[in-house]
């Protein structure tokens, strides 16, 4: 047995003799928030026009009126959009980490297996047939009408999934993948046929929507999606343990005292509200759900409990940096970030497939 | 008191249990022996409440069905034949999973002595899904120990659950698994495990019930039960019973054919 212990400190010396990552875990944590200040910084520092953040700042803490150039950019343009891409980011990323949880699989991403697809399809619906709502229905959701569709679209989908893929509590992989692949084929063609039915502005809107951006963010936006995305990023924390005892199977979860269904339901409420109002506000940006959860994994372990909270600091960042090269290889004009974070999650995803190759999960 | 009366469960039109009654002590162990299909883990997973059943059953006098799963948990445990896992945890961090009062104030830390229990220790830094069969499935044993550590809490006797608790494990390991569950029962916890091994059962069980096709044969103390004629009948073939010099019987295969 001595022997034994001593080879597994060879093989894994990042765990150690005890098993116990909640340390690492936590530090983690404070150097993910750290990481996120930085990216916070550099997103609102960074851009096509040039503008002083420490001259704006000092002004602002000496009690000066900034300079109206300056208060334009940073207040009305740069905040909204870190704002934006650090909800968005997080959003994304524990959305990932919840949904994988769910279907005990690291390799359900919401945009792999359709749940982005039928947020889209909610958006693209708002868009295009929201002119159609009564006035009153209309005029009480305002700018909250595309995030709320496509929160109910990415519900539909995520229900859907689990009906298709999980039969008496196990998920074939298989299934979850290809059904994920189906349903973003009907929405999509939905999404096509809405499309095709739109008028010229709401093309323009469309189009600018579809692109995967955070340059549309302004503040009217930001504040609309932004109450989906908090509850969601406050109530995940919540499935923590119950996701633990869930990977043991749903069987042993209920034995150790989890309301299993009322877990599940949960748990597809926030992945829908997540993803919703993540698409309804920057459109499909992909890989966020499925690299960040893995790469926290690979370094502090599956619980969710530490999982969960790093995963929102880690995507917030990401994203954030992201926007911020995103701003930076092209300027003055722009890449969509969508493209970024696939130049980056792509190979990441591959990687992950390769690992994977071979071993029984898949 | 564990008492099932008159349990029927049926998947979709087949009946797989008929008016089965069944009852456990604390302080013993049960075991549910019978052939494969005859029904044991259905039973068993209608005591744990996973099933829905026709009938009653009641655990310490209360009804199964009106306790909600986090009071259940507080008093019961269940190890199942397989576990499966989904995501690589280490062997420390699937054991404190079964710690559910884990982070409560004052809750100690039960891994090291519950790995040491199932012979174990050093395994706590070691990925879970890199261990043989054998070593997972007690692993998961350590586990469901710490959910009921101590077997009499508030005065009332909680409960183990195994199913086939020693189904991939060597003699040596078989026999630790059995002291284990007999050490649970006999300080005031109650324990029901099905068995294959009828051995086994002789030397562990207080009582013994007996399935087959979906019904109770008969429940009984081992010296009682473990008959010729009766485990011939239920397992379709020639079975001897002779019981050594020293303590417990065994059972031993007969090469002729019925």
């Amino acid at each position: 047995m001595r022997s034994r212990a001593a080879e597994m400190v060879a093989i894994h010396p990042e765990i150690g003799l005890a098993g116990d990552r909640r340390r690492l875990a936590r530090r983690t944590s404070w150097a993910l928030a750290a990481l996120l200040l930085a990216a916070a910084w550099a997103s609102l520092a960074v851009g096509a026009s040039d503008v002083s953040l420490g001259a704006a700042l000092a002004d602002l803490l000496a009690g000066r009126e900034i300079e109206a150039r300056s208060r334009i950019i940073l207040w009305d343009i740069r905040l909204p959009r870190l704002l934006t891409g650090m909800m968005v980011g997080a959003s994304l990323a524990v959305a990932g980490a919840v949904l994988q949880g769910l279907f005990r699989n690291p390799l359900a991403d919401p945009g792999l297996v359709g749940v982005s697809a039928g947020a889209g399809l909610g958006a693209i619906t708002a868009i295009v047939l929201g002119g159609l709502l009564p006035a009153g229905i209309a005029a009480l959701l305002g700018p909250a009408l595309v995030p709320v569709m496509a929160f109910a679209g990415s519900w539909l989908a995520v229900t859907a999934l689990y009906v298709i893929a999980t039969r008496g509590g196990h998920t074939s992989v298989a299934t979850m993948l290809l059904g994920g692949i189906a349903l973003a084929a009907m929405t999509g063609a939905l999404s096509g046929l809405l499309i095709y039915i739109a008028d010229d502005q709401q093309l323009r809107d469309l189009t600018f929507w579809g692109l995967g951006s955070l340059a549309g963010s302004t503040w009217s936006k930001t504040l609309a999606a932004a109450p989906l995305m908090l509850a969601a990023l406050l109530a995940a924390p919540l499935l923590a343990r119950g996701l633990n005892a869930l990977a043991l199977g749903e069987a042993a979860a209920h034995h150790l005292g989890v309301p299993v269904q009322r877990l599940k339901t949960l748990a597809v409420l926030v992945v829908a509200a997540a993803v919703g109002a993540a698409t309804a506000i920057s459109g499909g940006i992909g890989f966020v759900g499925i690299v960040v959860p893995h790469l926290l994994r690979l370094a502090t372990g599956p619980d969710h409990r530490a999982l969960l909270v790093n995963a929102g600091l880690l995507g917030a960042s990401l994203l954030l940096l992201a926007d911020v090269v995103s701003r930076s290889v092209v300027a003055p004009s722009e890449l969509p970030i969508g493209i970024v974070t696939a130049v980056i999650g792509g190979p990441v995803f591959m990687w992950i497939l390769l690992r994977r190759r071979g071993s029984l999960e898949f | 008191m564990l008492d099932a009366r008159d349990i029927t469960v049926s998947y979709g039109r087949r009946r797989v249990l008929e008016g089965v009654h069944f009852r456990a002590a604390p302080g013993a162990l049960t075991a549910i022996v019978g052939p494969n299909g005859s029904g044991k883990t259905t039973l068993l997973r209608a005591m744990t409440g996973d099933l829905p059943y026709h009938g009653k059953i009641s655990l310490g006098g209360d009804d199964l069905s009106t306790l909600p799963a986090w009071r259940l948990a507080l008093r019961r445990a269940v190890l199942a034949q397989f576990t499966p896992l989904a995501f690589p945890f280490t062997v420390a961090e699937v054991i404190r999973l079964g710690q559910i009062q884990d982070g409560k104030a004052g809750a100690p830390d039960l891994t090291p002595r519950a790995l040491a229990r199932v012979g174990l220790s050093g395994y706590a830094g070691r990925r879970y899904q890199e261990l043989s069969g054998g070593e997972q499935q007690r692993v998961q044993l350590a586990r469901v120990l710490c959910q009921v550590w101590e077997p009499i809490a508030h005065g009332q006797p909680r409960w183990l659950f195994l199913d086939e608790p020693v189904s991939s494990l060597d003699i040596a390991h078989q026999l630790q698994v059995m002291q284990i569950a007999r050490d649970f029962a006999d300080a005031g916890g109650g324990v029901v495990a099905i068995l294959h091994d009828l051995n086994l059962t002789a030397m562990f069980a207080d009582s013994v019930a007996l399935l087959a096709e979906g019904r109770l044969l008969e429940q009984a103390a081992p010296e009682t039960l473990l008959r010729d004629e009766l485990l011939s009948h239920a397992y379709g073939c020639t079975l001897r019973v002779s019981t050594p010099p020293a303590r417990g019987v065994y059972v031993l295969p007969h090469t002729a054919r019925l």
